[in-house]
């Protein structure tokens, strides 16, 4: 049998008979957003995830800052930081198994890190030395992708693929809220949900498209919500709350692997930082808004509970801090180090066999390298005259 | 010895239905996807059979969004498979341009060789079919301007066979055009001994001649065969490359050619200008100048949007408008 026969083939009932064709309520997302920390739901986590979500999302923080300084030093081309967002950036790595997939959108180096790529390698497209730093194979991490939502697509037919062979991986996408625009959103958790694909699509809606407010971008009731058009079902989740995005977002993967198909989650939460280092929120926003979200801080929201149950203690502070230190120091010392380039490269990887017009190409970059260095070449042994004349002065 | 079945004509859709039936019969990973192309076997029954034979997993009606499609296909190549998607139409493959430029196109170097992408999309291509409004574009420029694409077309039915298994072969995407006028063309061809697999990147001269170079493409090789013939009325013995790769590009072969004979004319249904024939023109130009009697001319679709089909005879290039070409390349130098 087929996976697409598995699904069950639609066949349409003569009018007047026409009616929708499976009940949207299951489909629908509750009317407020699912939240742990700080309910009684608290009281059930484990232990164990709290404090590993404590020091991941502390790591990250000091992963954005750090990022963000090198900017500053001209040691990145521009860092989109995911600050206030830590939560939804660790949980989406921290759900997935060895074998499942992550896309993420230019925002999400936090996720790609969390999911074990070096940070320097994650930096790589931002720094500017190339695009993607890392093999997407080795660690199943899709690149960064900065069209928006052209990644989802992509998600899908890996998992579909994936599915067809057997294998029970999991893709899970990432997007924001200006990415549910786009066309590609739209057909990719259609193209999920009719295969039935195991994905889970993941929409931070962190309040800002660069600068355009979600009022601007659409009039669904939410964004969880547009998943009830597609088939699939729609989660709401306090984006803030590492602790419900991970539940969330676990039980996805798990009914997804399970061949329960898609999930689209909604995580609400707030971009604290500029759109990027290049970008000026005050033009688009208030203090009042930044600082009523601050007092909603994923990491602190952790810490509460932590410390409610006697967890935060100081060995706990101490090492998470020193760990995001230690992260912070090397990633410092070696992005310190000017980058290897090679202009060779720019023909090595366009197709598998250089076409014959590109290797014309490549022979004149050869060329002109080669006269370059000749150039500096002879610069040098003039100056190195020069100053033996300098040196040797007048007596 | 070798015992010689007869080859009886084939049409160029037979020949392709058969390149795709063997490449998903040899190798499992071969998927074929779009709208369409399972239970009916695609609007113009290039995907015939398939879904029976393979099963709809293998060959899949997919929901009608081509961006979707082309992603969805990325996506599959990224975990191992060997995607053969189907636009149905020219025009209808732009909604999928995103893809394939900031992705299809981009994959393998961005990743530094470690995502290559093996997929192939099949564009039915080009007018002379009384197609209406969006059924008759020659959009080969657009996928010539985008580094990291391959872009084939067929003029023959054996080429049709050989080319789309050496696409669906290839490591690299490889946007495959079908003349869609050729489909039902008509060539000896044995479908029980299918045509070699060709080497993507090689033109072949279709008919030998002293006197100028046709260069040509797809649809317009058989126009450009006609008008050869008809100018040996007028004393001239045209050359008719069939350059059947545009990237990559065999400047060997057209070189060769225009060389020998020193006159050259650039013959296709897209648009003269920012078309593919400018491109080839100054190729030649570079490369040929000492050899060249008269600059180099390009017979092309007039640069406007594809004509209603009741018009579009005055648009499409014929063997008067070729001939007329040939006859401005400056022979009275030759007296």
């Amino acid at each position: 049998m087929t996976v697409m026969e598995q699904r069950g083939a639609y066949r349409p009932t003569p009018p007047p008979a026409w009616q929708p064709r499976t009940d949207p309520a299951p489909l629908l997302p509750d009317a407020e957003p699912h939240r742990v920390l700080g309910t009684d739901a608290a009281a059930g986590a484990d232990p164990a995830l709290l404090l590993r979500l404590h020091a991941e999302l502390v790591k990250g923080r000091r992963y954005n800052a750090q990022a963000t300084a090198l900017t500053k030093q001209g040691r990145l081309a521009v860092y989109p930081s995911s600050t206030g967002q830590e939560a939804c950036e660790i949980a989406a790595a921290l759900v997935l198994g060895e074998r499942d997939w992550l896309f993420p959108s230019y925002r999400d180096t936090l996720a790609v890190i969390a999911r074990g790529v070096d940070p320097v390698e994650a930096l790589t497209l931002l720094r500017g030395d190339w695009h993607t730093g890392y093999d997407p194979r080795e660690h199943r991490v899709a690149p960064l992708s900065t069209p928006l939502a052209t990644q989802l697509p992509h998600a899908v037919g890996l998992a579909h693929a994936a599915r067809l062979q057997g294998d029970d991986v999991v893709a899970l996408a990432m997007v924001g809220d200006g990415g549910t625009s786009e066309g590609d959103f739209h057909e990719a958790l259609n193209f999920a949900a009719v295969w039935q694909a195991p994905v889970v699509f993941l929409v931070q809606n962190n309040g800002f498209a660069i600068s355009v407010p979600l009022a601007k971008q659409t009039a669904a009731p939410s964004l969880a919500h547009k998943a009830v058009g597609y088939g699939m079902p729609g989660r709401l989740v306090d984006g803030n709350d590492a602790v419900a995005v991970h539940e969330v977002l676990a039980d996805a993967v798990r009914h997804a692997r399970a061949g329960g198909g898609p999930t689209l989650v909604e995580a609400l939460t707030y971009r604290v930082d500029a759109h990027t280092n290049a970008d000026d929120a005050t033009r688009y926003r208030g203090d009042e808004e930044v600082e009523t979200w601050r007092r909603h801080d994923p990491i602190a929201l952790l810490e509460e509970e932590l410390t409610r149950r006697g967890l935060l203690t100081e060995d706990a502070v101490r090492t998470a801090r020193e760990d995001a230190e230690t992260m912070a120091a090397d990633l410092r010392a070696r992005m310190n180090e000017d980058a290897r380039l090679d202009p060779m490269d720019l023909f090595a990887h366009v197709y598998a066999e250089p076409t014959p017009h590109l290797r014309e190409q490549r022979d004149l970059l050869r060329a002109e390298l080669a006269a370059e260095a000749e150039a500096v070449e002879a610069a040098q042994a003039a100056e190195t005259t020069e100053t033996a004349v300098i040196t040797e002065g007048p007596r | 010895m070798t015992t010689t079945v007869a080859a009886k004509p084939a049409t160029m859709a037979q020949a392709l239905t058969r390149a795709l039936r063997d490449a998903m019969a040899d190798d499992p990973a071969v998927h074929v996807l779009g709208e369409d192309v399972g239970t009916l076997g695609g609007v113009f029954r290039i995907t015939d059979g398939l879904a029976a034979e393979f099963g709809e997993d293998r060959c899949a009606d997919t929901p009608l969004a081509e961006a979707g499609i082309l992603g969805a296909a990325v996506g599959m190549a990224m975990y191992g498979l060997r995607p053969v998607v189907e636009m149905q139409f020219d025009a209808f493959a732009y909604p999928a341009f995103e893809q394939l430029a900031s992705h299809v196109a981009k994959m393998r170097n961005r990743t530094r060789g470690a995502l290559p992408l093996p997929l192939t999309i099949r564009i039915p291509y080009g007018g002379g079919i009384g197609g209406v409004e969006h059924h008759s574009d020659s959009s080969e420029a657009y996928y010539m301007a985008t580094p990291g694409l391959h872009v084939v077309t067929p003029a023959t039915v054996a080429d049709a066979y050989g080319l789309l298994r050496a696409a669906i072969a290839s490591d690299d995407p490889v946007v495959f055009l079908e003349p869609k006028r050729l489909y039902w063309s008509k060539d000896a061809w044995n479908p029980e001994r299918p045509s070699p697999v060709e080497p993507i990147g090689r033109a072949v001269v279709r008919r030998s001649g002293r006197s100028a170079t046709l260069l040509t493409y797809g649809p317009s090789v058989a126009v450009c065969m006609e008008a050869a013939e008809a100018a040996r009325a007028e004393g001239w013995d045209l050359e008719v490359v069939d350059l059947r790769s545009l990237v990559p590009f065999d400047d060997e072969t057209v070189c060769a050619s225009v060389r020998r004979t020193g006159r050259a004319v650039v013959v296709h249904e897209a648009h003269a200008f920012g078309g593919p024939g400018g491109e080839i023109a100054a190729r030649v130009t570079e490369r040929c100048f000492h050899h060249l009697e008269a600059p180099v001319l390009r017979v092309a679709g007039f640069d406007v949007p594809y004509p209603p089909p009741m018009l579009e005879r005055h648009h499409l290039p014929g063997v008067d408008r070729i001939l007329d070409a040939v006859g401005r390349l400056q022979w009275e130098a030759e007296s």
